[in-house]
């Protein structure tokens, strides 16, 4: 029965990683940036949830959704000043660059606010959860409710991106900007909003990572960040569903090395699924492979 | 690979690669001057205890900070792929150098012994670039990136579990913990772990880090200029141009990924033999400090050599010296990268810039 303790725990976890993930492929998709600030988005709404909830005393529903809120606006922002200016920079490495000075902002500004020390978050979800098989397989009630809604999640994006004007204009620019700006789609629109449903989701995953795991410090989101872009990698850059898979796969691998292998090695596994689907599939799991022209 | 060269020397006129050769001489020499003045600066200082003891710990971890960001340079600007685990080789040098040195701590002199585990740790972490180059450089863009960030992330994390000991039966290994090495009462621990390796001896001070330093530029600036670094430059440029001429893609990719490899370990030599204490630590061979030297990179120019060995020596001694501000000082540096990257960056700044500049010089030359 462990196994299917720990195997449940790595649903939960992937199940986080792919929340970040989707958020993470599409800005990726679209932007076609590595936005290392990206889990630094996730530490700032926890922050943001553990004030309104923690300090404050608010429902954790309200928490939550200021939390989606300033997350989103904080998305748009730093895409609107630090992000834009530099989309037709000489160099892609330019933004990126400008992505870690955002990183480092964040953190460093969470720094100074909460201080170093780490502040244990509280459980926005207070359900205990259920028992299985006579006690043997207990399930936390954030763990149901994270796997539900990174299913529901995935299920809305899809619809919305297949099935809306706004979802369809996303895979025009995420395939050719200038053909999408012809066409009349306003590129810098649909880029703003693909940065807010990004954010958004990674204000989502915060709460979750921190009421699943419930200590915060400024460097939360960081490793969870990266993990989850290994996640969208491993599924295929741009892809929905392939986020998806990727962070259950990497979150289950996680758990399950943990538990059977040993803690320490469990990243270097994770990262080593990674070098290997490369290898095998280099453009991930579910990518397309875009020939080259001359 | 000779025939390509001959190929690319003879399609060219002469006058203008002797032109270019010239221009590169100076512009080595200037390079190399720079390091060579700084350092006897900063030696006179010293010697008449001007500089601070904190000061004058930071002077090391300058050169090798400046070694790695010329190695990283190597693989960013002239081959043009982005890596993000080159602390990871820095670790690989730093390790194999430092068990060098505390196996034969006892029993061989200072100096050969510094360059026998120079050259070990040199040449281990250009074994596993070339390696690591197999699998990574058939990727391109941010998916090499991405493995090589994974890479590093992977050495990091092995010898952060790795314990090894020595005893009168030979090496023993174990990825558990010490108690699984078996030694016998004689025996040594060499490796603990997460403790990693304690006591190598201090053997590299600031005079051997410039010559590291020296020798790096040396390697890097000869590549760039020879054929091969031409090739390099080429694949860059345009791959498949290079590949339709008879470039062989993989074999110069490799080159210059094992050689900026390489550079990074010579680095990870100066590294743990300055610090008596090595641990795989995310502080110190973590992606974040893959990240940092590539700010160093970007910073100073991209594909310039001088540039990131003054990027990093300037933008590593920056926060150090506003140790003052204390909470704020990496607030203001994050603030500071972030105006700096979209004024030198954003085409709007770029084209205000040169507009500012077209104004300065056309308004100078009417007074004249």
């Amino acid at each position: 029965m462990s196994f299917l303790t720990s195997f449940v725990n790595g649903l939960s976890l992937g199940s986080i990683y792919a929340i970040i993930a989707l958020g993470y492929t599409m800005v990726y998709g679209i932007a076609k940036m590595l936005n290392f600030a990206h889990g630094d988005f996730i530490m700032v709404g926890s922050y943001i949830i553990f004030t309104f909830v923690s300090t404050l005393g608010l429902h954790p529903a309200v928490g939550v959704l200021v939390s989606i809120v300033l997350c989103t606006l904080l998305g748009v922002g730093t895409e609107r000043i630090a992000y834009r200016p530099l989309r037709q920079a000489a160099s892609p490495l330019a933004v990126l660059i400008t992505a870690i000075g955002v990183s480092y902002l964040l953190e460093n500004l969470a720094l100074l606010i909460f201080g170093a020390d780490t502040k244990s978050f509280t459980s926005i979800i207070p359900w205990s959860g259920i028992t299985l098989a006579g006690g043997a397989l207990r399930i936390q009630g954030v763990t149901i409710v994270t796997i539900a809604l990174s299913v529901a999640i995935l299920i809305a994006l899809q619809f919305f991106v297949h099935r809306t004007k706004s979802g369809q204009a996303m895979l025009a620019v995420a395939q050719d900007k200038g053909a999408a700006t012809l066409m009349g789609i306003d590129v810098n629109k649909t880029i703003s909003l693909t940065f807010a449903i990004g954010s958004a989701l990674a204000a989502v995953a915060g709460a979750l990572l921190c009421s699943a795991y419930p200590s915060l410090t400024p460097y939360t989101g960081a490793m969870p960040g990266i993990k989850a872009f290994v996640a969208a990698v491993l599924g295929g850059i741009g892809s929905i569903p392939g986020a998806m898979i990727g962070g259950l796969v990497l979150g289950i691998v996680e758990i399950l090395s943990r538990t059977y292998i040993s803690s320490q090695l469990s990243d270097a596994i994770v990262f080593g699924i990674l070098v290997v689907v490369l290898l095998v599939k280099p453009t991930g799991l579910l990518g397309k492979i875009t020939q080259e022209k001359v | 690979m000779s025939n390509t060269n001959q190929t690319a020397a003879s399609a060219a006129p002469a006058s203008i690669l002797k032109a270019a050769e010239g221009k590169r001489r100076r512009n080595d020499l200037i390079t190399f001057g720079i390091v060579i003045v700084v350092y006897a600066i900063l030696e006179i200082l010293m010697k008449t205890g001007l500089l601070s003891s904190h000061l004058k710990g930071l002077l090391v971890p300058m050169a090798y900070y400046a070694v790695v960001a010329v190695a990283l340079n190597l693989c960013v600007g002239i081959l043009g792929e982005l890596s993000l685990g080159h602390a990871g080789f820095m670790c690989i040098g730093a390790f194999s150098s430092a068990l060098f040195s505390q196996i034969f701590q006892n029993s061989m002199p200072a100096a050969p012994r510094f360059f026998l585990a120079f050259v070990i740790g040199v040449a281990v972490s250009a074994l596993f670039g070339f390696l690591i180059g197999i699998p990574v450089l058939r990727l391109n863009g941010d998916y090499l990136a991405i493995v090589t960030l994974a890479f590093g992330e992977i050495i990091k994390n092995i010898l952060n579990a790795l314990y090894l000991g020595l005893d009168s039966r030979g090496f023993h290994a174990s990825l558990q913990n010490v108690m699984a090495l078996g030694l016998e009462p004689d025996g040594t621990v060499l490796v603990n772990g997460a403790m990693g390796i304690t006591g190598t001896p201090h053997d590299s001070n600031f005079t051997i880090a410039i010559i590291v330093l020296l020798l790096s530029l040396l390697v890097v600036r000869n590549f760039i200029g020879s054929g091969q670094g031409r090739a390099v430059m080429s694949i860059r440029d345009n791959r498949i141009a290079a590949e339709s001429i008879g470039i062989n893609i993989t074999k110069f990719k490799m080159t210059a990924f094992t050689i900026s490899a390489a550079i990074a370990g010579a680095a990870g030599v100066l590294f743990s033999h300055n610090i008596s204490t090595l641990q795989a630590s995310s502080q110190y061979f973590g992606y974040n400090v893959s990240i940092m030297i590539l700010v160093y990179v970007v910073l100073g120019g991209i594909g310039s050599i001088r540039g990131s060995v003054i990027a990093a020596s300037v933008l590593y001694l920056l926060p150090e010296l506003l140790r003052g501000l204390n909470k704020y000082r990496m607030l203001i540096y994050s603030i500071v990268l972030i105006v700096v990257m979209l004024i030198n960056w954003a085409p709007k700044a770029v084209a205000k810039r040169d507009e500012l500049l077209a104004g300065f010089r056309s308004g100078r030359k009417r007074k004249v």
